[in-house]
């Protein structure tokens, strides 16, 4: 075989094709790569003189006059702590009933199948939704409202992730609860979320950063606030709209200010992904 | 196949020709007054197929009873029917009658968290609780008995050292029981099934995945605990059947076929089959 040169011809083909993808592979990398810096140069570049105290203390002012963000602030965490807190506690239940209580039948696979669709519902679609059943009903734009939406595009990621790291606890484990004749909601209480909290945490801090920074849903829903409230029945300022507003608008000033902002949600998704990496590794050890 | 057959057939007949046929079945009664779980004509099915035949023995008290057999023989499925964990999953179920001090456990209306407090399990996997060394021997404590703090830690304690893993882990009592090694994990829990004071403790295979020294450490523990309950230990190691147990039951495909004192079952085997595995012949 080797005298026909079949194996070298055929090796030698293999070796080009495999640099080839190498190559296309590290390409695509290097592009992907050279992107994330260009946003994040340019973030630092003209966000970074915005990052002073009074970002902090002061609120979005009029065109022309200098202020902060305060009001934007708040209200993002306002909105975005709010909508976790719903969202964790429909997304870990649901989650929890589908991977322990569920026992896989029509209405588990449904409910599934739902929530696969719901994960990559456009935002835009889920601010409509909002809008429809929250907004209109009560005659006006809320932070509530705005909240709602969020909770909605962050409730699926939670109850994924649930799911899963429940699947990924050994049977044995549920066994010898229930070995010990512990009832099974203590079982899942006090043994199963345990053992999967760090894969619980971990998805709903990627929920978090995804949602904070969600525009289009609240522009439907929580609109935006020239001024500080924490009224969840009224609109609210929040970072991204405020973001949208200010970087359409011809005020060098407010232009400044959105590149503030924009640096800020930036740093807030940077700081939680590297939260969520060094639980996932310290969760590794044993 | 046809050439396999005629192998085997010899075989079959210079048996049978010697003296009188082995029996298929033998079983040594246990005496009455001993017996603290009695199966009867015990049928077990996953689904369709089945997975026990008509297997009745009796399991004495104070004693350590090993059960042996090649895998799939039906050995596991034996023990889970023991405290009836086997019906966390839909479309298995046994038939006939498993007496627990006379009364039938396979009754519907058996509570089924006292069946539990009663029989303890521990697995071939070790399963310590992802809290710490102290509140996991107190887990199965808290759930049947309202102790005071100080009681408790009596009772944590007392229990450890009957698990012989109270000096290994006396100073360590908050850290996580993850951190043990995994022969400390296995005695941990087999001492988080002791705490709830049961009267039959079920093992299956509970040495299959530590070393030596680990397997001799709870071997010892096994022993020293049929002093205070009934031992039902499922294994794969003919070796360990003859260490710990006082009886050990032969199994295969499904069905009891020897049954008797460990001594009689290893040195003088009745069945054909049991003679085999116990001699290293197949299995």
């Amino acid at each position: 075989m080797t005298q026909d040169g079949t194996i070298f011809g055929r090796s030698g083909r293999r070796r080009l094709s495999n640099g080839a993808f190498v190559t296309v592979c590290a390409l695509a990398t290097g592009i992907a790569l050279v992107v994330l810096a260009a946003i994040l140069i340019s973030l630092l570049r003209n966000g970074m003189g915005g990052l002073g105290l009074a970002l902090f203390t002061q609120d979005t002012p009029p065109p022309g006059a200098s202020g902060g963000l305060r009001n934007a602030i708040l209200g993002s965490i306002l909105l975005c702590g709010a909508a976790m807190i719903l969202a964790i506690l429909v997304g870990m239940l649901a989650g929890t009933w589908l991977a322990e209580y569920s026992r896989d039948g029509w209405y588990a696979r449904a409910v599934r199948f739902i929530n696969d669709v719901l994960l990559s519902a456009p935002s835009i679609l889920i601010g409509l939704f909002v809008y429809v059943i929250a907004v209109r009903p009560l005659h006006g734009f809320s932070a509530f409202a705005g909240a709602l939406a969020l909770a909605l595009i962050a409730a699926p990621i939670v109850t994924r992730a649930t799911e899963d790291v429940l699947r990924l606890q050994p049977r044995a484990l549920r066994e010898a609860g229930v070995g010990l004749g512990t009832p099974y909601w203590v079982i899942v209480r006090r043994i199963l979320w345990r053992a999967a909290a760090g894969g619980i945490v971990t998805g709903a801090l990627l929920a978090f950063a995804r949602i904070s920074g969600e525009t289009a849903p609240l522009l439907f829903t929580a609109l935006n606030n020239q001024f500080f409230s924490v009224n969840l029945l009224r609109p609210i300022a929040n970072l991204p709209v405020t973001i949208f507003n200010f970087a359409l608008s011809p005020y060098p000033d407010w232009q400044h200010l959105a590149w503030a902002g924009a640096l800020l949600i930036a740093l807030t998704v940077l700081a939680i992904n590297l939260v969520v990496r060094i639980l996932t590794t310290r969760a590794k050890r044993p | 196949m046809s050439h396999l057959a005629t192998i085997t057939i010899p075989k079959a007949r210079v048996a049978s020709s010697d003296m009188s046929a082995p029996p298929e079945q033998f079983v040594d009664p246990v005496p009455q007054e001993q017996l603290k779980v009695d199966v009867r004509n015990l049928n077990f099915f996953y689904g369709a197929a089945q997975a026990l035949s008509g297997v009745s023995m009796g399991i004495p008290n104070n004693a350590v009873t090993a059960i042996v057999g090649p895998s799939g023989c039906g050995k596991s499925t034996l023990l889970r029917v023991l405290n009836r964990i086997y019906g966390l999953y839909p479309g298995q179920r046994a038939e006939g009658e498993v007496l627990l001090d006379g009364q039938n456990i396979l009754d519907r209306k058996v509570h089924l968290p006292w069946l539990r407090s009663r029989v303890g399990m521990v697995f071939q996997q070790s399963t310590p609780f992802p809290m710490s060394i102290f509140e996991n021997v107190a887990f199965g404590v808290r759930l049947y008995e309202k102790l005071r703090k100080a009681e408790l830690s009596v009772r944590v304690e007392e229990t450890l050292r009957r698990a012989a893993l109270w000096d290994e882990v006396k100073d360590k009592l908050d850290r996580p029981a993850l951190s043990l090694s995994g022969g400390q994990q296995q005695r941990l829990c087999v001492a988080r099934s002791m705490a709830v004071r049961p009267e039959v403790l079920l093992l299956d295979e509970p040495a299959s995945s530590l070393d030596p020294i680990s397997t001799a450490k709870l071997e010892d523990t096994i022993v020293r605990l049929k002093r205070e309950v009934a031992i039902v230990i499922v294994t794969h190691n003919l070796q360990q059947a003859a260490r710990v147990s006082d009886r050990t039951a032969f199994m295969f495909l499904g069905r009891l076929i020897e049954y008797g004192t460990t001594e009689r079952m290893f040195n003088n085997p009745r069945t054909t089959r049991a003679t085999d595995y116990v001699t290293g012949r197949f299995g």
